[in-house]
């Protein structure tokens, strides 16, 4: 294969990939803000429905990276581009709290905010906008100290 | 008490993302994480442009093969205010950039490789989210 045709393959199993993810996020009824806070409020009439879905997914998602430690390389690149640093550190944490408390806020996170956008609703596209926006202000941000 | 038949559509939607996740590592031998593939995007395009921008219109398009497939638009109720969903969009995009994941890289690739630092950020956004939502609902 040329490098070009490569690339075409690669953007048909991303394309499979990602509209796999949205039919699931939909099924799942993650695509629904009102039943993200749902499950997050403890202390009200807490619906437990979306630990069915985390659950569903990292079982499934988990027999993948048990697969793919016994395999030299992936199907279609040269190496399996994975995430090696253990250091938790604040950046991570703070990070993580930041986005736990948006996350609270509004119900989306960036998965189902993407996803929710083909209904053409304006608040879900103003919350993907201001995500956006949020995203690029992290460019200003300094790199981490190795 | 939520019956059995609505919780089959969780599971098996969950099960659903977690295939995408295992697709797009056994294939391309990425990280399906939605904040790192976004935020990667909005920097300088390179040779991985094509497939995250793919994967991206895949996501948005899916729901709409799910909604034809079921014979129903899905169910989407926002009840923030426009500040308040502003507000809560910079918090998810800064916050998901500085601490390198979502629910997605974090929770479903991060806690099925058993990777601490996704253990970590899961129980720290979980913790952030409820208890966001139990002030608002509860304290003020």
């Amino acid at each position: 294969m040329t490098g070009a045709q490569a690339a075409i393959v690669k953007a048909a199993a991303a394309l499979l990939a990602g509209l796999v993810f949205g039919v699931g996020l939909a099924l799942s009824g993650m695509l629904n803000p009102a039943r993200v806070l749902g499950f997050l409020d403890l202390a009200g009439a807490w619906d437990p429905r979306l630990a069915f879905v985390l659950a569903g997914a990292v079982a499934v998602s988990a027999v993948s990276y048990a697969l793919a430690r016994h395999r030299p390389r992936p199907l279609l690149a040269s190496r399996f581009d994975i995430p090696t640093s253990r250091r938790i550190d604040a950046r991570l944490l703070l990070g993580a709290a930041l986005f736990g408390i948006g996350w609270g806020m509004a119900g989306f996170c960036p998965g189902p905010a993407f996803a929710s956008l083909a209904f053409g609703i304006g608040k879900s596209v103003l919350f993907v906008v201001a995500m956006l926006a949020g995203m690029a202000l992290f460019r200003l941000v300094p790199p981490p100290r190795p | 008490m939520i019956a059995w038949t609505e919780f089959a559509p969780a599971l098996a939607g969950g099960a659903l993302i977690g295939l995408a996740a295992a697709l797009l590592l056994l294939l391309l031998g990425r990280i399906a994480g939605i904040s790192g593939i976004a935020g990667a995007l909005l920097r300088r395009p390179d040779a991985d442009g094509a497939w995250r921008a793919a994967f991206l219109l895949g996501l948005v398009a899916g729901p709409l093969l799910e909604a034809w497939l079921a014979g129903r638009a899905p169910e989407i109720e926002i009840e923030a205010s426009v500040p308040t969903l502003i507000v809560a969009g910079l918090l998810v995009g800064f916050g998901t950039r500085l601490g390198s994941g979502c629910t997605s890289g974090h929770g479903v690739c991060g806690l099925a490789r058993l990777s601490p630092r996704s253990i970590a950020a899961v129980g720290v956004f979980m913790a952030a989210a409820i208890a966001t939502v139990f002030v608002g609902r509860h304290v003020l």
